[in-house]
């Protein structure tokens, strides 16, 4: 019993490494490309437009009702303490260091990374990247890497995106319903935000960015070409992008406070 | 322009090939038979660099194949066109941009010169009039014509067909027969299909080779294979439903399986 136990263990394990060596592989070979695919940035613009442009009604949305919620909850915690008027700076610490690029990434991997990583496993299933092999196109270099850049550069737009809306919702609801001073909810945010703050939501937007587009390309590129594996590979990569960025976002906080 | 000596390949430890040999002549159509499973496809790609042979030579234009380096298979894909079993368009251009895909990635003509291309290259298949359309509204075997239209775009001195004529009807069989014996003559191609349509490659092929239990079992022009004296040819030429290759999967005894219930 703990014999078997502790041989799935390490076949667990093992398998944990293996993929990890694959997305540490496929993620320097993209790095490798870089520098050429930025000088095809028409074809990069496209997937902004695909992965960014696309997300935009979702995340507003939500960037909406997020910064409600924060205001209400703000302010019943601030008024607590009498300091209601330290809502806005509340809210938009939370949006720009946290909530902004955290649920932003989450979105984005629920909304264009599902979108991507079954765009590339239904171009597989399809022989489509095959046929590019055959006419001397890498598929990597012509289809990946626009994808992969495109949802980097597009989330730190997203968030910020994101948290702009969020903070008008919590100023809808702190100020013009909750009856919060318009002035001290701005001036007070104005006064204790610092350009650091500003920077650490768009460091951990951008270090999201990387991680939830490697795994929607990897997951797609890398899937079975049946219906079952397409459909295993979307699941994957919102599952695998979720627990990522929650990992990253705790170690990106640890290491910027 | 393609040789295969002796090659063996398998995967997962079954063998695939077992001493396989081909002839590719120049100019010539050249079907490649066989029954489903038996690799025809695997040995295209070999033949274009996609699998590597375990052992034995596979030759293009007097090229060792396992010996080029990644950038020379590239250069010499360039010189081959391919049509895949079902078109395989990229989904997201329309009939247009999918033949001037090949040309937009590896050339800088001019527009106005890449249309005039596109364009003969649609009308050689009778599809100039479908310019705009997206593959979605394509039938099956407007597809393949697509696709066989950007097969050749690039002048490809080596076409490969991966069974053309699967799930069409059969007027879109009769137009797809007439353009591979067509583009061959008129382009000066050299040709290899794959199919295990026995009657419809007859027609068009110049050479034929039968492949079976990873072997050639036979080889040769289209009427001495099917006058063939091998039952295993016969059967396969014929279509017969058991013979040499049996008829049931091989499967334990009938009644003690029915008998038998897995726990």
């Amino acid at each position: 019993m703990i014999v078997s136990l502790a041989r799935e263990l390490l076949v667990s394990l093992r398998t944990a490494l293996e993929a990890l060596g694959a997305y540490t592989l496929f993620g320097l070979r993209l790095v490798a490309e870089t520098p050429r695919a930025l000088l095809r940035f028409g074809l990069v613009v496209q997937q902004i437009h695909n992965a960014g442009a696309h997300s935009l009604v979702i995340i507003m949305m939500s960037g909406l009702f997020v910064g409600m919620v924060l205001g209400l909850q703000g302010f019943d915690l601030l008024e607590r303490f009498g300091s209601e008027e330290s809502l806005g700076t509340a809210a938009a610490l939370g949006l720009l260091k946290e909530l902004g690029p955290v649920v932003t990434a989450l979105l984005f991997a629920g909304r264009a990374g599902t979108a991507l990583a079954s765009e590339l496993g239904l171009m597989r299933a399809t022989d489509q990247l095959a046929a590019m092999e055959m006419m001397a196109v890498d598929p990597v270099r012509r289809v990946v890497m626009p994808r992969f850049l495109g949802g980097i550069l597009s989330m730190p737009l997203l968030a910020a995106i994101f948290s702009m809306i969020g903070l008008f919702g919590a100023q809808l609801v702190g100020v013009q319903l909750m009856g919060v001073d318009s002035g001290q909810f701005w001036s007070q945010m104005r006064g204790a935000v610092e350009f650091g703050d500003v920077m650490e939501g768009v460091l951990k937007s951008a270090v999201f960015g990387v991680a939830c587009s490697l795994i929607a390309v990897f997951e797609g590129y890398h899937s079975v070409p049946t219906a079952e594996g397409v459909g295993r590979a979307t699941t994957r990569t919102v599952v695998i992008s979720s627990v990522v960025v929650l990992l990253l976002d705790y170690m990106l906080t640890a290491v910027m406070l | 322009m393609v040789r295969l000596r002796d090659v063996h390949f398998s995967v997962q430890r079954r063998a695939i090939f077992d001493g396989v040999e081909v002839d590719i002549r120049r100019g010539s159509v050249t079907a490649v038979m066989g029954p489903s499973g038996t690799g025809k496809t695997t040995l295209l790609r070999l033949i274009t660099g996609q699998l590597l042979a375990d052992r034995g030579l596979v030759e293009v234009e007097g090229r060792d194949v396992a010996a080029m380096s990644r950038p020379e298979i590239y250069r010499m894909r360039r010189r081959m066109g391919m049509l895949f079993q079902n078109g395989a368009l990229l989904t997201d251009l329309n009939v247009y941009e999918n033949v001037a895909f090949p040309l937009r990635e590896h050339t800088n003509l001019p527009e106005r010169l890449l249309r005039h291309v596109v364009l003969t290259k649609l009308h050689a298949v009778g599809l100039r009039g479908a310019w705009n359309l997206m593959p979605a509204e394509l039938s099956g075997g407007m597809a393949r014509r697509v696709a066989l239209a950007r097969a050749i775009v690039m002048d490809p001195q080596l076409l490969i067909y991966d069974e053309p004529f699967v799930g069409l009807d059969p007027i879109s069989l009769g137009m797809v027969l007439r353009l591979i014996r067509r583009l061959n003559d008129s382009l000066g191609l050299t040709s290899i299909v794959v199919s295990h349509d026995v009657r419809e490659i007859s027609a068009v092929s110049d050479f034929c080779y039968l492949l079976s239990g990873g072997r050639i079992i036979a080889s040769g022009p289209p009427a001495s294979l099917a006058d063939s004296g091998s039952e295993e040819v016969r059967q396969f030429m014929h279509g017969l439903p058991d013979g040499p290759v049996p008829f049931h999967y091989p499967a334990p005894d009938y009644a003690g399986q029915l008998r038998h219930l897995p726990k």
